[in-house]
């Protein structure tokens, strides 16, 4: 898209006083040593505060952060254990965008006949959006198997975490769908059906492909909270990154193991939060650019 | 056949409130084949409204719809097989922004009418083609002038080779430069013989192009006949006293 001469400027001109694009090499210096000042400062008040030392030995240890990395003959590994949420992550992450897709389009499905499914559809929202996912890991977790019921009494943890996160999860991405369908405006629909496109196809290939594209950045965010709470499967037994970085700091009296754990989690948060900007700043120029058409 | 004989579009006494407000309150018209019908009157008479229950988008509250012969507002018949038989252009274009103009016109005849790929996809090349817009095979709307969407518009209509297109102020929303390429569209449809009900604020428009004129107001046709009479001697006061507001505001 070429902007035209028309419409005012999308940026004001920077005025020659300010930034480092006018002033160049100049702003550049400024900001480095501010930043360096800045940084020294809190590294000088960390290292001179009491009880630094202990801090730095009890949370930073290098010899502790590498063994809780790659685990001991008798602690586990926070690495590997890693790998158990990120496959909760990814199956549950699938489940989740499929079943929260099919409650947001029940609900909108229309006609007295469907009163009893949207009713259902409107409850699952309410319901499991209000209780707190640590309960339903408990009920899933431990009341199912509880119950001795044939084959599905006998699941693993890990498979009933994972039911668990899908069942939660699924009551907010349905609404983050449900959000995208309404936003979409009647008119196209209005189209969709005047060319003789039932109420189902209009649905499938005009409605959600629009209002889906608009909620990416609003999913990935729920996502980005789906991978923080795979740790919670721990309370079933599982032994994922954050039981595992428990079972090494409790036995060697040393939390630099929930430090590896934490950045395990960030280092695979931050990907897709950036992403998430990316698809943000993406859509804005689009948008931008359709209000010149 | 039937179709041959009976009129392309039969309104009884349609009637349709939104609420309190009654928009239409009776209407009956008449359209025959190739017959090139306008509707005129101010912002809210029901134009759009009675464009819009004629393909059932509004569901009617009372009165009978009889396209070529066979009665639409009857209990049991499906409105997505009517459709397909009447298309419609709206004032908003309201093309699907997601999709190519290729892929906007393909889409109904391919997921309704069963096309293939192939098959939709020269149909409507040689529609774009006819139109001046195949070039513009493979942009997306946005991209597009209005009038340019709302050539696409009415090709996407086309495409599923209705026998009758209803337009709904089809020019109200373009500059007023790209009036004339779309006004010239429904120009070559109606020499072709296409059956059509127009809604429109262009007096001068309806005027070369209209076999009949009828004039709303309040949801009812107030006055209706021939261009050459409507325009120059209305019978009736209200017709006369729309027509030289228009007049006063250099409209016609």
């Amino acid at each position: 898209m070429t902007l035209g001469g028309t419409g005012p400027p999308a940026t004001p001109e920077p005025s020659p006083e300010r930034g480092s694009r006018i002033l160049g090499g100049r702003g550049v210096l400024i900001s480095t040593a501010s930043t360096v000042l800045f940084f020294a400062a809190i590294a000088v008040f960390i290292a001179l505060a009491p009880g630094s030392g202990l801090v730095a030995e009890r949370f930073f240890s290098p010899f502790h952060l590498w063994h809780s990395l790659v685990g001991t003959q008798s602690e586990p590994s926070v690495l590997s254990a890693f790998l158990l949420n990120v496959y909760i992550f990814a199956i549950s992450e699938v489940l989740i965008l499929v079943l929260a897709l099919v409650i947001a389009v029940v609900r909108q499905i229309p006609g007295p006949a469907f009163f009893p499914l949207r009713m259902v559809a409107v409850a699952y929202t309410d319901l499991f959006r209000g209780v707190p996912l640590i309960l339903v890991l408990y009920m899933i977790g431990f009341g199912v198997p509880g119950l001795g019921l044939t084959f599905f009494s006998y699941f693993s943890d890990v498979t009933y975490g994972i039911i668990a996160l899908v069942l939660v999860y699924s009551a907010y991405v349905a609404e983050v769908y449900r959000a995208g369908i309404e936003s979409i405006h009647e008119s196209q629909n209005a189209a969709a059906r005047s060319l003789g496109l039932s109420r189902w196809q209009s649905m499938r290939f005009v409605v959600l492909p629009q209002a889906i594209r608009r909620v990416i950045p609003p999913l990935l965010n729920d996502f980005i909270g789906l991978q923080k709470d795979t740790a919670l499967v721990s309370v079933l037994g599982s032994i994922e990154a954050a039981r595992a970085a428990q079972i090494y700091g409790a036995s060697q009296f040393n939390y630099a193991s929930y430090v590896v754990a934490a950045l395990l989690f960030v280092l695979i948060t931050i990907p897709l939060a950036r992403f998430t900007d990316r698809l943000i700043a993406r859509d804005k120029r689009r948008r931008e650019a359709g209000t010149l058409a | 056949m039937k179709t041959e004989t009976s009129p392309a579009l039969v309104l009884e006494g349609v009637r349709k409130s939104f609420g309190e407000n009654e928009v239409l309150k009776g209407i009956d018209l008449t359209v025959a084949p190739h017959e090139v019908v306008c509707l005129i009157g101010a912002s809210g008479s029901g134009k759009s409204t009675l464009l819009r229950c004629v393909n059932l988008i509004e569901p009617l509250d009372a009165g009978r719809v009889v396209v070529e012969g066979a009665e639409i507002t009857a209990r049991g018949v499906n409105a997505n097989h009517i459709r397909q038989r009447i298309g419609i252009v709206y004032q908003a274009f309201n093309l699907f922004p997601h999709m190519t103009v290729l892929r906007n016109i393909t889409l109904a005849p391919r997921e309704v009418l069963g096309m293939g790929r192939a098959d939709a996809e020269e149909q409507a090349l040689s529609l774009l083609e006819r139109f001046g817009l195949s070039d513009r095979r493979n942009e997306y709307p946005d991209r597009l002038s209005g009038g340019q969407q709302q050539r696409v518009a009415i090709v996407r209509a086309l495409a599923m080779r209705p026998h009758l297109m209803l337009l709904d102020e089809v020019t109200s929303a373009l500059d007023p430069e790209l009036v004339a390429e779309v006004l010239s569209v429904i120009r070559e449809l109606a020499g072709e013989g296409m059956t059509m009900l127009i809604a429109t604020h262009e007096m001068g428009f309806a005027r070369d192009i209209a076999d009949r004129v009828c004039f709303l107001e309040e949801g009812r046709i107030l006055e209706e006949g021939p261009p050459e009479r409507i325009f120059t001697s209305p019978e009736n006061p209200r017709t006369r006293r729309f027509l030289s507001r228009i007049i006063a505001a250099g409209r016609l």
